[in-house]
């Protein structure tokens, strides 16, 4: 048995056995912290199994289930429902699941979940790849990253996973970034409230040091400069219309500057950087207009 | 009390999770379980089942959700068939390593391929070592009752395990019989409020479950799931005594029907055991000592009592309702070989796809036993002769 000699200040332990820098453990510890402990978090198989525990012994202060890598979202409508039918239907319902568990694998529970309007606030975590089974590629890995699926850089774009959230009209769905705790806490706070009406789902970018090749200390910097090159950008959709940017980006950073500090873009040429700088810019200036 | 209703057995299954209340209920339509999931939606609009109805998008969802909300302490319903069961499968192991008592009606329809929307076994056979019980049913009243069984057996404390009642498509799930729908108070007092024994999801009372376990520990949990099986006979026997003493209506792991004097028996599952039943009659008239065992739980597998019963047959056949590829015989046949140690024991295979199993298939295989032929190979006792030339490909 361990003895505890501190306890620690949020909801999750102090000693999380996340890599070190991981923009993961950073995007639970703040999600935590402003639900609250009238919570139930539900995890599936990825990075984020490891806020479950092991054996005897949970990281988390509030109840959780373990499920499966492609059903987060209906485990969790499952679990607000039998809240909702015993009248404590107040019981904030957390899907915490990966990009893979979302983007490709859990697309169709998630999408069943939006669209019957289920009240439960689901997060996933962008790391852009499988990191946990060893860095493989999901339809969220960005253009002409090295993955080791993609060996040679993914050659198509990613999937537009806040558009297909957002054709599902719910009431609130946003992206975030760890380097922005002050934006990502307020929307938190937003998708908190708007699930008293349905479904709400943020998008949380997540630097990875481990996959993606960039220095533990570099995480927060790598997460800023992933929206000041316009590669992230940060903005929120009310009921699927209205959009929102949260952190206006007046004089972007050339996307070079992003890529520099990872290795997996390391193979990168000076073209592909031109097609990638191309197309950021051109999917702001969408943004900006809707 | 209770009213004589005409329902078939997707009817009766329904008025069973009506009956036991579930509180949510997730299911997804496929042949020939559809029904169950349409009249569910209608109890729920209807106010006769105070329940939450989730639409889910797939079979998987169906199960997840179920657990989820048992996971809170509620009864949830959900039900489904063939490729449906296969779909699930993955988390079918959850509800069963979590211990979670769903009851779930399975009506028995055939895997691909090739694609089939008729009854067999294939579907829960394959499903049948996964930590589920097993009920068969011979009738909508057996669907019924066996349903509200399994609530009182999968959710005593000494077995949390979930469980399928399975159902016969079409051959049960389509065919109208009049049924005893018993009335709520006295399934109430059969079958009081779920209470969950196990781990639960609560803020007030957090703990985390399933989450990563070492193997220091896994053997063990798996072991548990073990003795719940094992303890599990006892309490379904328990459960099925209850139901006598409240409805009337008797109930047991097995049935022998005129196996006492009996030279040949075949062992039965499902709603093939009435027609069975019928062809002994028939033989007995004609002097031949014939007779039945229906297996009605197949998990657990009542391995003590089928030797029992069978202890003085001199040749047993067992007919599967599915093919057991790569093995000496099918699912059924090998455990009763298994139990019957030395004894001959005849695998039949007949009723794929939606075939009847009919008193002349029946016959035929007696006729085999009665002959003392056993063969080592099952014998595909309803094949067509030119089984290897249908949509030959030249
Ligand atoms: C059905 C199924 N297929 C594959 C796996 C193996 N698996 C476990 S985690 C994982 C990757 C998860 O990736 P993601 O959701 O992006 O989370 P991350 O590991 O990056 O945190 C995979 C493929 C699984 N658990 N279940
Ligand atoms: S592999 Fe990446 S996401 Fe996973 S724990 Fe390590 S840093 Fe975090």
């Amino acid at each position: 048995m361990l003895t505890i000699k501190s306890e620690s200040r949020g909801l999750i332990a102090h000693g999380v056995s996340a890599c070190a820098g991981c923009g993961l453990e950073l995007a639970a510890r703040i999600i935590l912290d402003v639900l609250g402990s009238n919570t139930v978090i539900v995890i599936p198989p990825g990075c984020a199994a490891l806020f479950s525990g092991y054996g005897k012994e949970t990281v988390t202060k509030i109840p959780g289930f373990q499920g499966n890598l492609e059903s987060t979202a209906a485990y969790a409508a499952g679990i607000k429902a039998g809240f909702e039918v015993q009248g404590r239907g107040d019981i904030q319902v957390l899907g915490l699941a990966g990009d893979g568990a979302t983007v490709d694998i859990g697309l169709q529970a998630l999408s069943g979940a939006l669209e019957r309007g289920d009240k439960i606030l689901y997060i996933c975590y962008d790391n852009e790849a499988y990191m946990n089974t060893g860095i493989q590629g999901s339809g969220s890995t960005p253009l002409n990253a090295w993955t080791t699926t993609t060996p040679g850089g993914k050659s198509v774009y990613r999937k537009d996973m806040i558009g297909i959230v957002a054709a599902h009209k719910i009431p609130y769905a946003a992206t975030a970034s760890v380097g922005y705790v002050d934006d990502f806490k307020k929307k938190v706070e937003k998708a908190k409230a708007a699930t008293a009406e349905g479904p709400a789902y943020i998008h949380v970018h997540a630097p990875c040091p481990t996959g993606w090749g960039s220095k533990p200390e570099h995480t927060i910097e790598v997460a800023k400069l992933a929206v000041q090159s316009l590669c992230w950008p940060l903005y929120e959709i009310v009921n699927g219309v209205n959009y929102k940017i949260t952190v206006p980006v007046a004089k972007p950073k050339p996307v070079s500057e992003y890529l520099k500090l990872q290795k997996r873009f390391s193979g990168v040429d000076a073209k592909q950087v031109e097609a990638m700088q191309t197309a950021v810019e051109l999917d702001y200036a969408r943004l900006t207009k809707k | 009390m209770s009213t004589r209703v005409m329902l078939d057995g997707n009817g009766a299954a329904s008025e069973g999770l009506r009956l036991a209340k579930v509180r949510v209920i997730s299911a997804y339509p496929i042949t020939p379980q559809s029904p169950i999931s349409e009249k569910l939606a209608d109890f729920v609009v209807q106010g006769k089942l105070d329940a939450k109805y989730i639409r889910v998008e797939s079979e998987h969802s169906a199960m997840c959700c179920a657990i989820g909300a048992q996971l809170t302490g509620v009864r949830a319903g959900t039900a489904t068939s063939s490729v449906g069961l296969a779909l699930m499968h993955e988390v079918l192991g959850v509800a069963a390593g979590c211990r979670v008592p769903i009851v779930m009606p399975v009506v028995n329809r055939s895997l691909v391929s090739p694609w089939s929307l008729w009854c067999d076994h294939q579907d829960a056979m394959a499903e049948r070592d996964g930590g589920w019980m097993q009920l068969y049913a011979e009738s909508a009243q057996e669907v019924l009752d066996l349903i509200l069984i399994a609530y009182r057996t999968a959710e005593d404390a000494r077995v949390q395990l979930p469980a399928m009642v399975c159902l016969d498509g079409f051959f049960l799930s389509h065919m109208s019989d009049a049924v005893y729908v018993p009335d709520q108070a006295t399934v109430d007092a059969y079958l009081p409020p779920y209470v969950c024994h196990n781990f639960h999801l609560d803020p007030g009372d957090p703990v985390f479950i399933n989450n990563l376990t070492p193997t220091v520990d896994y053997t063990e949990m798996r072991y548990q799931q073990a003795v719940a099986f094992r303890q599990a006979p006892e309490v379904l026997m328990e459960a099925m005594a209850d139901f006598k003493k409240v409805f009337g209506r008797d109930y047991s792991m097995i049935e022998a029907y005129q196996c006492d004097d009996a030279e040949a028996v075949i062992v039965t599952l499902g709603s093939m055991s009435g027609t069975a039943k019928y062809t002994v009659d028939q033989l007995r008239a004609q002097g031949k000592k014939v007779g039945v065992l229906k297996i009605t739980s197949y998990r657990p597998f009542p391995a003590g009592q089928i030797k029992q019963a069978l202890a003085k047959v001199a040749v047993v056949g067992v007919m599967d309702r599915s093919p057991g590829y790569g093995a000496q015989v099918a699912p059924v046949a090998t455990e009763v070989r298994a139990v019957l140690g030395g004894k001959p024991v005849q695998g039949f295979i007949a009723g794929l796809g939606g075939r009847d199993i009919s008193p002349a298939t029946f016959t035929k295989a007696f006729e085999k036993l009665l002959s003392q032929e056993i063969t080592a190979d099952v014998d595909w006792v309803d094949v067509k002769e030119n089984a290897l030339t249908i949509r030959e490909v030249k």
